[in-house]
């Protein structure tokens, strides 16, 4: 059977921004066709069932692109089943509009080797969902102190490697760490904190955590590991993606070494361009993540550094806890929030705003995120079927009942948005429609 | 007007009508710790929990006096005896408490927030004895209390508060409590010791110790914790002492008819010299008998007074 989304704007940049639609016939893109198109062995046929065996998706009005990717993920599984498992994930990012993610290692056992890539890999196949694809550790258990069998990871399926959570604190260990991971041709993702600085703190370090009486986390707990890796990226001509960037210092600092020409890249989160400090609802958990919420300037310069590119692509670092973490007291509560159900709907806020256009948006959402791995979804006739169809207008108030995560962390809960994921397809078949009632019985 | 508010979680939340009304309250209740026999019905029959989740013996034991003046039944609770400790969350503890149906709950607890997050959990009042390092509002309104006696007014008094501003729920309590009601207040500390935006909560931060004090009504001393000593914030004591610690000469920089105070307990010889404790200007013993009339205050507001007419 084929599949035509019909109607759509298709839009994949740089190389096409048209009305087409888009023929899926064995998991993959077909055909790319103009709306009038009759394939000629049906056009005797009746108009309303024209193409007798062909499903096809009303997508009048809606955005199609490649399929989004968020490489910033906590699945949980191994260990915390509780918060999150593999398949709630994976069902949240389908919700999302996101047709893959990069899952990080903090799990438990820790993916710091190639048993557990292959459990997370074979569990995600078993889904049949959103793709995962696994990120290794740096070091062994997260420690900081020695390196994991990457290599070995590599071959299971993992496609790049952090110690996300905490940042390699050793310098020295970091660099050998970049020259290997060179070598070995896999992406290094850091978490860039000074945990010294950080020093136990719960919020941003400025005028609200002195009004709450919270402890705070200097900007420069993260701009000072930003800056030793670009040093260090420098030393050993090896790339470094620096994940979840908040303050003005970090964009600064990556911009003027990017002009230098180090080979960096980094992503934010969209609480980091939607929300700030001032936020912070009295002692209220869900705004408490790391790195922490910041001022109005670092909110401006986050979104300055989207559009005029230094920051390269969209995460949304999804964390998700329990009650058991989060309904506490704040210091003592868990840092991190939901966010694959929130990003595309807050990263469009950006294009209504008028501070990203569509086709950056889209760049920073599925092919920057594939380019960073190495993945080609460009929407080309033969590239398997891994599709987004956006409905940029749908108007709703962000229910964290309505999760297909099974933790409701979020700061978001009764917010207005603009836009989201209308239709979510991974190779070639519909993982998740909006209202999509009958979706057992069409496909 | 009538006091409406159920809990007493910090002095931001206080309208200064209000916290005029507590210290009216608190002064009317002073009489009672005057007479031979010092207990009064009005809170016969209520009961008041005593949370406490960090150690004090002065806080715990002034709290204690005023219920027990009022008549009220008290249960103590502290980290030693609690299932805290065994593992429970602060809000299974308090919805535990609450099964029990005290009117009122004490919180001293080392998380700042914490009596914020159960406050919206029980019907019981919540008043906080103090949270981590954000508020103490007991204390600064007894602070108040004790200023507005002795010099009559609060609104336009210059006030220092010389310490440890990063780590003390005093300091921040006191400057809103203070600011709000119309003094000028003035903070010192070591750099280290400041933290950021603390302008905002209305203060202004002295260069050092001396333009601190000079032409001060009031000057409060902070303790200054032993433990933090050698640590990164400051190198000795002596060194501490040498700036920041309040002796007779520095004090001739203030107004002659200065007062001088300290939530205690005090360090003598550190951040005050041991004449400056025991001389005249010294208020320090009577901010403890006040501690006990504005907590007989807060409980009678909160539990006995216009709040429960209405409701029983
Ligand atoms: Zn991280």
């Amino acid at each position: 059977m084929l599949i035509r989304i019909k109607g759509a704007r298709v839009l994949d940049p740089p190389h096409m921004d048209a009305k087409k639609d888009i023929i899926i016939k064995d998991h993959l893109i077909h055909a790319i066709v103009d709306p009038e198109y009759v394939d000629p062995e049906y056009k005797d046929a009746d108009p309303d069932t024209r193409i007798p065996d062909t499903h096809i998706i009303d997508a009048a009005g809606k955005i199609l692109v490649p399929g989004l990717i968020d490489i910033h993920v906590h699945l949980r599984e191994p260990g915390q089943e509780y918060k999150e498992t593999i398949e709630t994930g994976l069902a949240a990012a389908a919700r999302g509009g996101f047709t893959a993610v990069c899952c990080m290692p903090n799990t438990n056992p820790v993916n710091d080797n190639s048993q557990v890539t292959r459990f997370i890999i074979q569990r995600g196949r078993e889904i049949g969902l959103s793709r995962v694809y696994p990120v290794g550790a740096i070091t062994q258990g997260l420690k900081g102190e020695t390196l994991a069998e990457i290599h070995d990871m590599k071959q299971a399926g993992i496609v790049a490697v952090t110690d996300d959570g905490k940042p390699v604190e050793n310098s020295n260990l970091m660099r050998r760490a970049l020259e290997y991971c060179r070598g070995l041709n896999i992406p290094v993702f850091v978490h860039a904190e000074d945990t010294s600085l950080a020093d136990g703190g719960s919020m941003n370090e400025g005028p609200f955590s002195t009004f709450w009486g919270i402890k705070g986390i200097p900007n420069a707990a993260e701009s000072i590991m930003v800056v030793r890796d670009i040093a260090l990226s420098e030393l050993t001509g090896a790339p470094v993606h620096f994940c979840h960037i908040s303050t003005k210092e970090s964009v600064e600092a990556i911009r003027q070494a990017k002009k230098r020409g180090v080979k960096i890249t980094c992503e934010t989160a969209p609480h980091y361009f939607t929300l700030i400090d001032e936020d912070v609802k009295e002692y209220d958990t869900h705004f408490k993540m790391n790195p922490p919420l910041r001022s109005k300037e670092d909110r401006q310069a986050v979104i300055e550094g989207l559009s005029e590119g230094t920051i390269d692509l969209i995460a949304s670092d999804h964390a998700p806890h329990s009650v058991v973490e989060k309904d506490v007291e704040f210091d003592r509560a868990a840092f991190g929030i939901v966010g694959l159900e929130t990003s595309l709907s807050l990263a469009l806020k950006l294009v209504h705003d008028g501070n990203l256009t569509l086709t950056e948006l889209i760049h920073k959402m599925a092919k920057q995120p594939a380019n960073l791995l190495g993945i080609n979804n460009d929407i080309k006739e033969g590239n398997r079927a891994d599709l987004t169809l956006i409905d940029p207008d749908h108007e709703y108030v962000i229910d964290p009942s309505a999760f297909k995560s099974k933790s409701r962390n979020t700061p978001f809960a009764g917010m207005k948005v603009k836009g989201n994921a209308f239709l979510t397809m991974v190779n070639g078949k519909v993982i998740y429609q909006r209202d999509g009632k009958d979706l057992q019985d069409t496909i | 007007m009538r006091f409406e508010k159920k809990d007493i979680l910090d002095i931001e939340s206080l309208e200064p009508w209000e916290i005029s009304m507590i210290l009216d309250t608190a002064q009317g209740m002073k009489e009672i710790s005057e007479r031979p026999v010092k207990k009064v019905p009005t809170l016969r029959g209520k009961t008041i929990v005593l949370f406490f989740q960090e150690p004090s013996t002065r806080t715990k034991l002034s709290f204690d006096t005023a219920a027990k003046r009022l008549s009220a039944d008290t249960h103590s609770i502290s980290a030693g005896t609690s299932s805290i400790v065994k593992g429970e969350t602060l809000i299974d503890t308090a919805k535990n408490l609450e099964a029990m149906k005290p009117d009122v709950i004490v919180l001293r607890h080392p998380s700042s927030g914490a009596p914020h997050l159960i406050a919206k959990r029980v019907k019981a009042s919540v008043i906080n004895a103090g949270d981590g390092i954000h508020a103490h509002p007991s204390q600064a309104l007894l602070d108040m209390m004790s200023v507005r006696e002795k010099k009559g007014r609060i609104a336009g008094l210059k006030i220092s508060i010389i310490g440890d501003i990063s780590h003390s729920r005093v300091a921040r309590s006191d400057i809103t409590g203070f600011s709000k009601m119309g003094a000028m207040v003035s903070i010192c500390a070591p750099r280290t010791m400041i933290p950021k935006g603390i302008e905002k909560l209305g203060c202004t931060v002295s260069p050092n110790m001396e333009a601190c004090i000079e032409g001060s009504d009031v000057v409060m001393m902070l303790r200054i914790q032993k433990e933090r000593q050698g640590s990164i914030l400051f190198p000795t004591e002596r060194e501490y002492s040498t700036l920041f610690g309040l002796n007779r000469d520095r004090l001739k920089l203030a107004q002659k008819d200065v007062l001088v105070m300290h939530p205690g307990p005090m360090n003598r010889g550190v951040e005050i010299s041991s004449d400056v404790a025991d001389s005249d200007c010294s208020i320090i013993l009577e901010q403890v008998t006040n501690g006990v009339a504005l907590r007989m205050a807060l409980f009678y507001l909160v539990a006995g007074g216009s709040r429960h007419a209405d409701s029983h």
